[in-house]
C-alpha cells in the first residue's frame, strides 16, 4: 500500500501527536532529572501543533475532507469538530498537570507521552470509518489511560484505580470485539457505510441484534453509562486528579463520537431497534448518577457520579435521533468538557495533591480563596444547568431535540434529575460560602499554568451560556455527516 | 432612546454590581453608598416610564426586540416590553430595592458580596417582569434564584442553610417543569415569542389537544403556584421568610411572590384559556384554602416574622382568587393587591427587622408595651398593620375591595369565604400589635430601646407615603391597568376550540 500525501494530510493531527510523543520518550532518558519538567512544555506544544494541524484541515477542507487509507479513516466536519475538542482537552490537561506532576513525583516522560498517545487513539476513534480501526483507536487510548490512572505508583488508591479500570475495561473491550465479530458475521464487512447498506435489506437477523447489543455494552462502558458504570467512581477517585479531569472529558467524548458514528452510520437502518436500548439506558444512567452523587462526601467521587449522570443527559439527545440532537450532543460535549476540566483541575489544586478530598475541606473556601470559590461555583451552576452557563444551553439543546422527537417523558425525567442534581452541587456551594473554614492553612498560590486553564474554562463556560451561536454554528454542520444516506 | 429604556433600567443594577466588584472588600461605607446610588438611579430611571406610558394602549410599550441566539435550529430573541401589568411591578421592584439596601446597613459580614448579590438580584427581578420571550423569561427567572439562595443562606438567621436549600429546590423543581413546557410550546410553534404565541392562540393557528393543553397549563401553573405560594405549595415560604435577613424578606414578600401572580396573568390565562377555565374551580378552592389557612395559622404564630409570612400566604390567596374570577375588576384587584401587599408586608418585615436588631428575637412574647420606649416605630407598625389588614384608605383596601367585587360577580360563596379572610387578617394583625405594643413594658430589656433612627425613618416613610397614596389615588393606577386587564381576558373569551362537553357544562 502506498501512502499518499492526501492520506497523510487527513491524519495530520495524529501524525503530529505521534511525532511529539516519540520525541518525548526518546528525549526522556537523556535529560537530567531537573530538566525533565520541560517535557511538559514539549507535550503542550505538541498538542497545540496538532490543533494547528486540525485548523489546517478545517481551512483546506477541499483537500482534507474525505476518506483516507482505503476508506479506513474519513475526515469530515464531525471528525474535525471532535479533533478540535479532544486536542483542546489534551492541551488543557497538560497545562493543568504541570504542578501536580512535580508535586507527586510522577515520571514526566511517560506521563506526557501517554497523554499524547491517548489523544491519538481518541482522534482515530472520532475519524474512523471502520470497526477494526475504532477498536484500535479505543485500545490505544484505553491502554494509555489505564497506565495514567495508576501513575502514582506508590499510592494504593491509584493502583486500585488502574487495576479496576484495566480489568473492567478489558472486559468491556472484549464485548466490543465480539460485537464487531458478530456484525462482521452478519454483514460480511467492517466498513460502517457498507454495514448500513447490508442492513437496509435485513435489520433483524439474530447475529445483527447480538452484535448490536454487544457493541452497545462495550461503548456503554466507555461513556460511563449505567448499568456499565460501576468502575467510574473508584477510577475517578483513585486516578491522579488531572488524569481524572482528562478521563471525564476526553475519552468520554471520543467514546461518544464512536458510539454515535457506529449507531447512526452503520446501524442507522436499525435505529428503531436500538432506540429502546438508548432510551432505557438514558433514564437509568441519569438516576444512577444523580442518586449516587447525592450520597457522596468525597468531592472527586461526587463529580464522578455527576459525570455518569451527564452521560445520561447526552443519551437523551442520542435517543432523539435527529440532527439537532447530534448537534446538541456535540455542543454539550464542549460545554461539559469545559466545566469538568475546570472543576477537576480546581479540585487538584484545592485538594493539594490528593490530600483534602472531602467536601468538608471546601468549607469557607470563599474566605480563603474567593476567586477559586467563584470559579467552582460557576462550574457547579453550569453542571446543574442554571441559565447563563454553557451547561444550561447544552441541556436546553439536548432537551429541545428530545421534545422535537416527542420524547416528552424522557425530558421530564431529565429535568427531575436536574433538580436532584441541584441537591448535591448546591451542597458544595453551601459549604464554600456558608460554612466556617475548618482549616486556616493558607492555600498555595495558583500556578500560572493552572490559572490560565481555570480562566479559560470559567470564561468559556459563561461565554457559551450567553453567546452559544458561534459554537452551535460549528456544531450544526458537524452533525450532518451522520445523516448522509 | 425609549425603546432602549427598559434595557437600561434592567441592567443598570448589574452595572452597579460590576462597579462594586472593583471596590476593596473593607470599604463598607463606599460599597453600600454606591449600591444605594445605583438602586436609586434605577428607580429614578424607572419613574419616567409612568409618564411616558400611554394608558389608552393595551399592547406592549417600550417594546424592543433584538435577535439573540440565532444559530441553526433555534431562534431566540432578546425581547422586552411592558404593559399595565408589568409597569407597576417594575416600579415596585425598583422602589423596594433602595429601601432594602438602606435596611441592610446593619449588615457587617461580607458587605461587598451582599450588596453585589442584591444588585444582581434586582436585574434578575426586573428582567422577569420585562421579558417577553419565553426563553429570556426563563433565564431571568432562574438566574434570580442563585443570589436569593446565597442571601438567605449566608446572611440569614439560625436555620438559614436549611431554608436556603429548601427555597431553591422547591422553586427549581417548579421552574424546570415549566422549562419542559416552554420547550414543548416551542416545538409546537417554532417561536419563543410570547406575543406571537398569544396571537396564534387568539387567531386559532396554534391549537392544542385538550390533554396537551392541560399538561402545559399545569407545568406553568405549578411553577407559579410555588412562587405565589398557593396552598399546598407554600411550605418553603415560612422557612425562607423567617430565616432570610431583613432585605431578603422584604424582597421575597415584596417582589418574588408577585412573580407567581404575574406569571399566571402573563402566561397561563392568555396561552391556555381552556385549561384555565377547566381548572378554575379547583384553583379557586385552593386560593380560598390559602386565604383561610394562612390567616388561621398566622393567628397562632409566636414568631412575628412567621406571622407575617403566613399572612402573605393569605393575601396572595386573594391575588389568585381575583385572577381566577376572570373579569377585569378581579384582575385589576389582583394586581393592586400585589402592589399593596408588596408595600405593606415590606414595611412589616422592615419593622420586624428593626426590632430584631434591637432585641435579637422575633418572638412576640419577648415584646410588649413597646409604645412607651418606641413611640415612632410603634406608629409605623400600626400603619403597616392597618394597611396589611386592608383598612381604607390604604393600599390593600382598594385591592381587596376590587378582588371581592370581582369574585362576587363570579361566585358569591367564594366572595363570602374570601371576606372572612379579611376579618381574620384584622384579628391576627391587631392581636399581634396589641401584644407587641400595648400594655405595660413588662420585659426589662425593652425599656431602654432606642427609637427609629434617621436611616430607619428613611426606609419607612417612603413606604407609608406610597401606601396612603395608593389607597387614595387608586384610579391613577387602575386607569393604566384596565386596558391590559381587558387584553389578558381576550383569549379567555374566545373559545378557540371546543373543549368537549364538560367544559361547556361549567359555563
Amino acid at each position: 500500500m502506498i501512502v499518499s500525501a492526501t492520506d497523510l494530510l487527513r491524519v495530520l493531527p495524529e501524525v503530529v501527536l505521534a511525532a511529539f510523543g516519540i520525541l518525548i520518550m526518546v528525549a526522556d532518558p537523556f535529560l537530567p532529572r531537573e530538566q525533565k519538567r520541560m517535557l511538559g512544555s514539549v507535550a503542550f506544544i505538541g498538542a497545540l501543533t496538532a490543533l494547528v494541524a486540525t485548523v489546517v484541515q478545517a481551512v483546506r477542507f477541499d483537500l482534507a475532507f474525505g476518506p483516507a487509507f482505503n476508506n479506513l479513516v474519513v475526515i469530515d466536519s464531525f471528525a474535525v469538530f471532535l479533533h478540535f475538542l479532544l486536542l483542546a482537552i489534551t492541551a488543557l490537561t497538560i497545562l493543568a498537570s504541570f504542578r501536580y506532576v512535580e508535586q507527586e513525583n510522577i515520571a514526566p516522560g511517560e506521563y506526557y507521552a501517554l497523554l499524547l498517545f491517548a489523544a491519538i487513539g481518541m482522534g482515530l476513534m472520532a475519524a474512523a470509518n471502520e470497526l477494526i480501526l475504532i477498536f484500535l483507536g479505543l485500545e490505544t487510548s484505553s491502554i494509555a489511560t489505564y497506565v495514567l490512572a495508576g501513575c502514582r505508583r506508590s499510592a494504593l488508591k491509584s493502583n486500585e484505580a488502574a487495576m479496576k479500570y484495566f480489568l473492567l475495561g478489558s472486559f468491556a473491550t472484549a464485548f466490543l470485539l465480539y460485537g464487531i465479530a458478530l456484525l462482521f458475521g452478519a454483514t460480511g464487512t467492517t466498513f460502517l457505510p457498507e454495514i448500513a447498506a447490508r442492513l437496509r435489506t435485513d435489520t433483524n437477523g439474530t447475529l445483527t441484534l447480538m452484535g448490536m447489543a454487544l457493541l452497545f455494552v462495550g461503548l456503554g462502558f466507555k461513556v460511563a453509562s449505567a448499568p456499565f458504570q460501576v468502575w467510574v467512581p473508584d477510577v475517578y477517585e483513585g486516578a491522579p486528579t488531572p488524569v481524572t479531569a482528562f478521563l471525564s472529558a476526553g475519552p468520554k467524548a471520543a467514546a461518544f463520537a464512536a458510539f454515535l458514528r457506529i449507531f447512526f452510520v452503520a446501524l442507522g437502518p436499525a435505529n428503531d431497534t436500538w432506540f429502546w436500548l438508548i432510551w432505557a439506558c438514558a433514564i437509568l444512567t441519569m438516576f444512577v448518577g444523580n442518586l449516587g452523587a447525592l450520597a457522596q462526601t468525597n468531592i472527586k467521587r461526587m463529580l464522578a457520579y455527576s459525570s455518569i449522570a451527564h452521560a445520561g443527559y447526552i443519551l437523551v439527545a442520542f435517543a432523539a435521533r435527529n440532527e439537532l440532537g447530534i448537534a446538541a450532543v456535540l455542543f454539550y460535549l464542549v460545554a461539559y468538557a469545559l466545566m469538568k476540566l475546570g472543576a477537576f483541575s480546581l479540585v487538584s489544586h484545592v485538594s493539594q495533591g490528593e490530600a483534602n478530598q472531602s467536601i468538608d475541606d471546601y468549607a469557607g473556601l470563599h474566605t480563603r480563596q474567593p476567586v477559586l470559590a467563584a470559579c467552582l461555583t460557576v462550574f457547579l451552576l453550569s453542571l446543574i444547568g442554571i441559565p447563563l452557563t454553557g451547561g444550561f444551553l447544552g441541556k436546553f439543546y439536548l432537551f429541545t431535540a428530545a421534545v422535537k422527537a416527542q420524547l416528552i417523558w424522557l425530558v421530564v425525567l431529565g429535568v427531575i434529575n436536574s433538580v436532584l442534581s441541584a441537591g448535591y452541587y448546591l451542597r458544595v456551594v453551601k459549604v464554600m460560602y456558608m460554612n466556617e473554614p475548618t482549616s486556616q492553612a493558607a492555600l498555595a498560590p495558583v500556578p500560572a499554568s493552572l490559572a490560565f486553564v481555570l480562566a479559560l474554562t470559567t470564561l468559556g463556560t459563561i461565554y457559551l451560556g450567553i453567546l452559544p451561536d458561534a459554537l452551535m454554528q460549528f456544531a450544526a454542520p458537524s452533525a450532518r455527516p451522520l445523516f448522509l444516506p | 432612546m425609549q425603546q432602549h429604556w427598559l434595557t437600561i433600567v434592567t441592567f443598570l443594577p448589574l452595572l452597579g454590581a460590576v462597579v462594586l466588584l472593583l471596590f476593596p472588600a473593607s470599604a463598607w461605607e463606599a460599597i453600600r453608598r454606591t449600591a444605594l446610588v445605583f438602586s436609586v438611579a434605577t428607580f429614578a430611571l424607572a419613574l419616567p416610564l409612568v409618564l411616558w406610558f400611554d394608558s389608552a394602549q393595551a399592547g406592549m410599550q417600550f417594546h424592543f426586540r433584538q435577535a439573540w441566539i440565532s444559530a441553526p435550529f433555534i431562534q431566540i430573541d432578546y425581547q422586552v416590553g411592558i404593559d399595565g401589568l408589568s409597569l407597576f411591578l417594575v416600579l415596585l421592584t425598583a422602589f423596594l430595592m433602595p429601601v432594602s439596601i438602606l435596611a441592610s446597613w446593619p449588615i457587617t459580614q461580607r458587605v461587598k458580596e451582599f450588596f453585589i448579590l442584591l444588585l444582581v438580584l434586582e436585574t434578575g427581578m426586573l428582567g422577569v417582569f420585562v421579558a417577553l420571550d419565553l426563553f429570556l423569561f426563563y433565564v431571568f427567572w432562574e438566574v434570580m434564584l442563585i443570589p436569593m439562595y446565597l442571601i438567605i443562606g449566608v446572611w440569614g438567621h439560625e436555620r438559614r442553610r436549611y431554608a436556603a436549600i429548601k427555597f431553591i429546590l422547591y422553586t427549581m423543581a417548579g421552574s424546570l417543569l415549566m422549562l419542559v413546557a416552554i420547550i414543548w410550546l416551542y416545538s409546537a410553534s417554532n417561536t419563543f415569542d410570547l406575543l406571537r404565541l398569544i396571537d396564534a392562540r387568539v387567531q386559532g393557528t396554534l391549537l392544542f389537544s385538550p390533554v396537551v393543553e392541560r399538561w402545559l397549563f399545569l407545568a406553568f401553573f405549578v411553577a407559579f403556584a410555588i412562587k405565589v405560594p398557593l396552598f399546598p405549595f407554600h411550605t418553603w415560604l415560612p422557612d425562607a421568610h423567617v430565616e432570610a435577613p431583613t432585605a431578603g424578606s422584604v424582597i421575597l414578600a415584596g417582589v418574588l411572590l408577585k412573580m407567581g401572580g404575574y406569571g399566571l396573568l402573563r402566561f397561563c390565562l392568555p396561552l391556555f384559556p381552556n385549561a384555565v377555565k377547566e381548572f378554575a374551580p379547583a384553583i379557586s378552592a385552593l386560593a380560598l384554602i390559602s386565604i383561610l389557612y394562612g390567616a388561621l395559622v398566622s393567628m397562632v404564630q409566636p414568631d412575628m416574622k412567621k406571622l407575617i409570612a403566613y399572612s402573605s400566604v393569605s393575601h396572595m390567596g386573594f391575588v389568585v382568587l381575583g385572577i381566577f374570577a376572570f373579569n377585569e375588576i378581579g384582575i385589576e384587584g389582583a394586581i393592586y393587591i400585589m402592589l399593596g401587599h408588596g408595600l405593606a408586608t415590606g414595611a412589616l418585615f422592615l419593622i420586624a427587622g428593626m426590632l430584631y436588631e434591637r432585641r435579637h428575637t422575633h418572638l412576640i412574647r419577648e415584646f410588649g408595651g413597646l409604645a412607651t420606649p418606641l413611640p415612632i416605630l410603634s406608629t409605623f407598625l400600626m400603619i403597616a398593620c392597618l394597611a396589611s389588614l386592608g383598612l381604607p384608605p390604604l393600599a390593600n383596601w382598594a385591592g381587596e375591595f376590587l378582588v371581592l367585587v370581582g369574585v362576587f360577580h363570579a361566585s358569591v360563596p367564594n366572595a363570602v369565604f374570601a371576606a372572612l379572610g379579611v376579618v381574620f387578617a384584622a384579628i391576627y394583625l391587631l392581636w399581634m400589635y396589641q401584644r407587641v405594643v400595648f400594655g405595660e413594658t413588662t420585659n426589662e430589656k425593652n425599656r431602654a430601646l432606642p427609637d427609629a433612627s434617621g436611616r430607619e425613618l428613611a426606609t419607612l416613610v417612603p413606604l407609608v407615603v406610597l401606601i396612603v397614596f395608593m389607597g387614595l389615588a387608586s384610579p391613577l393606577f387602575t386607569h393604566r391597568m384596565e386596558p391590559t386587564a381587558k387584553r389578558i381576558l381576550i383569549p379567555m373569551k374566545l373559545s378557540s376550540y371546543e373543549l368537549a362537553v364538560d367544559a361547556k357544562g361549567q359555563e
